[in-house]
């Protein structure tokens, strides 16, 4: 087996937060199936905030736990200090990634970032902010 | 918890008889072969019929067997020791796409030393077309090399009609048998070959331990230079224990082969067979008949392999995965992109190579455990939730 921490083991054996969220407020997909690894984030935001989010992941051990871990962070945040997770955050939050791992399947703050792109991107054309 | 071990194209456990034989030799028989007192006389005994064994297992001479240190060694020494010395009649190689690393990185190597080298594709079962081998075939080639079987799908090459070719255009033959030498009948003759590797650990040998045969009267240049271990083709002093060990386990292999190839199919084709009715978007992937007696390997869709392989381990079942993410290089097997799959459904590979120890009730515990793990990594994947959106707008 790679050799994971045990916190990345427990995400990837109870990942939290894994499903789509029906009417999302912003959607988020990164990734390709000839790196590896594919997560979809959806959001929900209420006062700027994030109420909600989920994912759904193809991939390892670790793009599994990193996405899991992410959606854990994320939930409550502004979306301000949301697009400030950064890889080496949710590297350190899983206690270590394997070396080869961490570029290819450390991507669940650039699915979270887009799906915060994305729900701005729509509430602009909208006007103002939920 | 059930422990299944269903990956012996990895490595094959080591035979109690086959350790038994080694033991002496790890012990008071401990001389060096070359030398000419009793010590020495009794590990070159050994040394010689253990050579003798492997020649047997492979219709071959004794004298044209060469030990090495393993399957791999075997190979870069075919590719670059042949190439080699025959480089005076040209410098162009023909390999096929799917060949072990060991072969391909070789070819690689004799490209940077000035080599042409031609890679011949598969068909989407893995089979070598040997008109393609012919089409490639040049005035200037000197080496084609195709393996015998591949071991990570099972395909097992029509090498004889591969080796007329090569014949008639007066071309150097190898096979990497690696995966078929002790596990199916292997005749050098019957093949037609002129060079062949094989490697200890694929038959209940020892690791560590290989051996490259090469047709009295064909070149080939050493790759290590000393003494005259090997007669001068491969310097440096024998690993004795372990080349009495694949004597032996070439022995047992030969005196047992019908027994294994039956036991072995019966699993292969219970699994080939029960998985695809248990799990629906399933690949088998190889040649449905031409295939390894040990070798069930498919592409489950949807989800990726390491995932898959980690939650059997959990479960007591081991075995490997092509998958990007299983590979150190991080890249999907060769062998299924050449095979023309898709790198999303390359991603999902799992391999299972059944061995002597395994029952039928191993491969009914796989039945039973990998459809809720297919399940749960499915619920988690975007493909699949894009697929099974598809599929209900297109109702």
């Amino acid at each position: 087996m790679p050799v994971y921490s045990e916190k990345v083991m427990d995400h990837f054996m109870h990942p939290r937060n894994v499903g789509e969220i029906e009417n999302p407020d912003g959607v988020g997909e990164v990734g390709n199936p000839v790196c590896g690894d594919m997560m979809s984030f959806y959001i929900k935001v209420r006062d700027n905030r994030l109420a909600d989010v989920k994912f759904k992941t193809f991939g390892c051990g670790a793009a599994i736990a990193v996405s899991s871990i992410v959606s854990e962070m994320a939930t409550g945040m502004t979306l301000d200090e949301a697009m400030k997770i950064t890889p080496r955050l949710v590297a350190d939050e899983l206690g270590g990634l394997p070396k080869n791992k961490f570029h290819c399947s450390n991507l669940g703050h650039e699915a979270l970032q887009k799906a915060i792109k994305d729900y701005r991107s729509k509430t602009k054309t909208k006007g103002g902010a939920k | 918890m059930r422990m299944v071990y269903l990956d012996n194209a990895a490595t094959t456990p080591l035979l109690p008889e086959v350790r038994e034989a080694m033991l002496p030799y790890l012990g008071e028989a401990f001389g060096n072969p070359s030398c000419l007192h009793d010590w020495g006389d009794k590990a070159r005994g050994a040394m010689e019929e253990a050579r003798s064994q492997v020649a047997q297992l492979i219709g071959a001479n004794a004298e044209d067997i060469i030990f090495t240190g393993s399957g791999t060694e075997s190979n870069n020494f075919a590719i670059k020791g042949l190439a080699l010395a025959q480089q005076n009649k040209g410098k162009h190689i023909v390999v096929s796409a799917i060949e072990h690393f060991s072969v391909l990185h070789s070819a690689k190597t004799m490209e940077k030393l000035g080599f042409e080298v031609s890679l011949v594709p598969v068909d989407k079962s893995g089979v070598v077309d040997p008109h393609d081998v012919e089409h490639a075939t040049k005035k200037d080639t000197i080496l084609i090399s195709i393996m015998h079987a591949n071991g990570e799908v099972g395909t097992i090459e029509p090498i004889a009609e591969i080796a007329r070719i090569a014949r008639k255009n007066k071309v150097v033959f190898h096979t990497d048998a690696v995966a078929t030498a002790g596990t199916i009948p292997v005749d050098v003759n019957e093949l037609g070959v002129d060079a062949l590797s094989l490697s200890g650990n694929q038959f209940y040998g020892p690791k560590g331990v290989g051996a490259l045969w090469v047709r009295k009267g064909v070149r080939i240049m050493p790759l290590l230079d000393g003494g005259v271990q090997e007669g001068g083709r491969r310097a440096g002093t024998e690993n004795v224990p372990a080349i009495v060990g694949l004597g032996k386990a070439a022995q047992v292999a030969q005196a047992s082969m019908p027994a294994r190839i039956k036991h072995l199919t019966q699993l292969r084709d219970r699994l080939l067979t029960k998985l695809p009715a248990k799990i629906d978007h399933v690949v088998v992937t190889g040649h449905p008949k031409n295939r390894l007696p040990g070798n069930a390997s498919f592409c489950i869709e949807f989800i990726e392999g390491e995932s898959m392989l980690m939650l059997l381990n959990m479960q007591g079942v081991a075995v490997t995965s092509g998958s990007a993410c299983t590979s150190r290089a991080l890249k999907a097997s060769h062998v299924l992109i050449a095979m023309k799959l898709s790198h999303a459904i390359a991603q999902g590979s799992l391999l299972f190579s059944f061995g002597l120890d395994n029952t039928a009730e191993d491969v009914d515990h796989v039945l039973e455990v990998l459809p809720p793990i297919v399940d749960r990594l499915r619920q988690m994947s975007p493909l699949y939730s894009k697929f099974t959106k598809q599929t209900k707008e297109a109702k």
